[in-house]
C-alpha cells in the first residue's frame, strides 16, 4: 500500500480493490432440499466484511438461524455456483452478482 | 449444435431425423433416451418431477456439449432435457451425436450422459402411492464415471 506523500505510478484495478467482497450485493438461491430447509427460494444479501470465498459465505449462512444450519450441516455436501457456472469452496465472491447453493445435480 | 430445457416430451426419432435430414455426409447417428422407471427401491412411483436453475441449465448443457463436439469431432449434436412433473415410462432427456463413424458417436453419447449427469442442475423429487416424496440423492457411480473420461484425456 502507498504511504503519505508516495506517488503511485502503475497500480492495477485489482491493487486498489480491497480483497474481500465487502458491502457487494449478491442474489443468493437456494434449489431442491436446501430451498425446502432454508425456506426461501431467493434472497438479496450484502456480503459482510471479511467474507472474501464462497465457503467463508457458507459459514456465515449457516450461523443465520436453524433453517440454514441444518441446510449446511453436512460439509461438502451442499454445492455452489458463482454467475451460473460450478465453484469449489475456495473461489472468490468479488464480482459475483448471484450465488446458488444446492444438492449434488440429479439430472438426466 | 443445439440444447432444450422443456416441460414438453419429445420423439427420438422425429428430433435425429430433423438433426440429419438434407445432409449425405453423416455416417452415424447415435441416440439415448432416458426414461422414468415406474419403480424405485421397490415402492412403485405415482410421478417424479424435476427442479431445475432456469439460467443455468442451458449454459451447463451448452458448455458439455461443446465439448464433446471437439473432443469427438462430432458433425453435430442434439440435447433436450426436460423439468416439470413427469410420469413413469415418460421421457426425460434426448442425446443425439451425429458423426462420419460410430465410435465417435457412441462414445461422444456416453460421455454427454456421465456429464450430464454430474453437472447439469436438476433435481429430481419421487413421488409415491402412499403421498410421501424424497428427494434423489446423487449415485457416487455417477461422479466416477466423471473420472474415467478425464482420466481417458490424461492417457493419450
Amino acid at each position: 500500500m502507498p504511504w503519505k506523500g508516495e506517488t503511485v505510478q502503475s497500480e492495477t484495478i485489482s491493487d486498489v480493490l480491497p480483497p474481500a467482497a465487502a458491502g457487494q450485493r449478491l442474489t443468493v438461491r437456494y434449489f431442491a432440499w436446501v430451498r425446502e430447509k432454508v425456506g426461501h427460494a431467493e434472497e438479496t444479501i450484502e456480503v459482510p466484511d471479511g467474507i472474501a470465498t464462497v465457503g467463508e459465505l457458507v459459514t456465515w449462512l449457516a450461523a443465520r438461524g436453524p433453517g440454514y444450519e441444518d441446510a449446511f450441516r453436512r460439509p461438502g455436501v451442499v454445492r455452489a455456483a458463482l454467475d451460473q457456472v460450478h465453484v469449489k469452496p475456495a473461489a472468490p465472491l468479488r464480482g459475483a452478482r448471484e450465488i446458488a447453493f444446492f444438492p449434488p445435480v440429479t439430472g438426466g | 449444435m443445439a440444447v432444450r430445457v422443456q416441460r414438453e416430451a419429445f420423439e427420438a426419432a422425429v428430433e435425429a431425423g430433423a438433426l440429419v435430414a438434407g445432409r449425405t455426409d453423416v455416417g452415424s447417428i447415435v441416440t439415448f433416451t432416458g426414461l422414468v422407471r415406474g419403480e424405485a427401491e421397490g415402492r412403485a412411483l405415482t410421478s417424479l418431477t424435476l427442479e431445475h436453475y432456469p439460467q443455468m441449465t442451458e449454459a451447463e448443457l451448452a458448455r458439455i456439449e461443446a465439448e464433446a463436439v471437439a473432443r469427438f469431432g462430432l458433425q453435430d449434436a442434439l440435447i433436450i432435457h426436460r423439468y416439470g412433473e413427469l410420469k413413469p415410462g415418460e421421457p426425460i432427456v434426448l442425446v443425439v451425436t451425429l458423426a462420419a463413424h460410430r465410435q465417435a458417436a457412441f462414445e461422444a453419447a456416453e460421455f454427454l450422459m456421465d456429464y450430464l449427469k454430474s453437472r447439469a442442475p436438476f433435481w429430481k423429487k419421487e413421488a409415491f402411492a402412499d403421498g410421501s416424496d424424497t428427494w434423489v440423492d446423487a449415485r457416487e457411480t455417477d461422479a466416477s464415471a466423471l473420472a474415467r473420461w478425464q482420466a481417458a484425456l490424461t492417457q493419450k
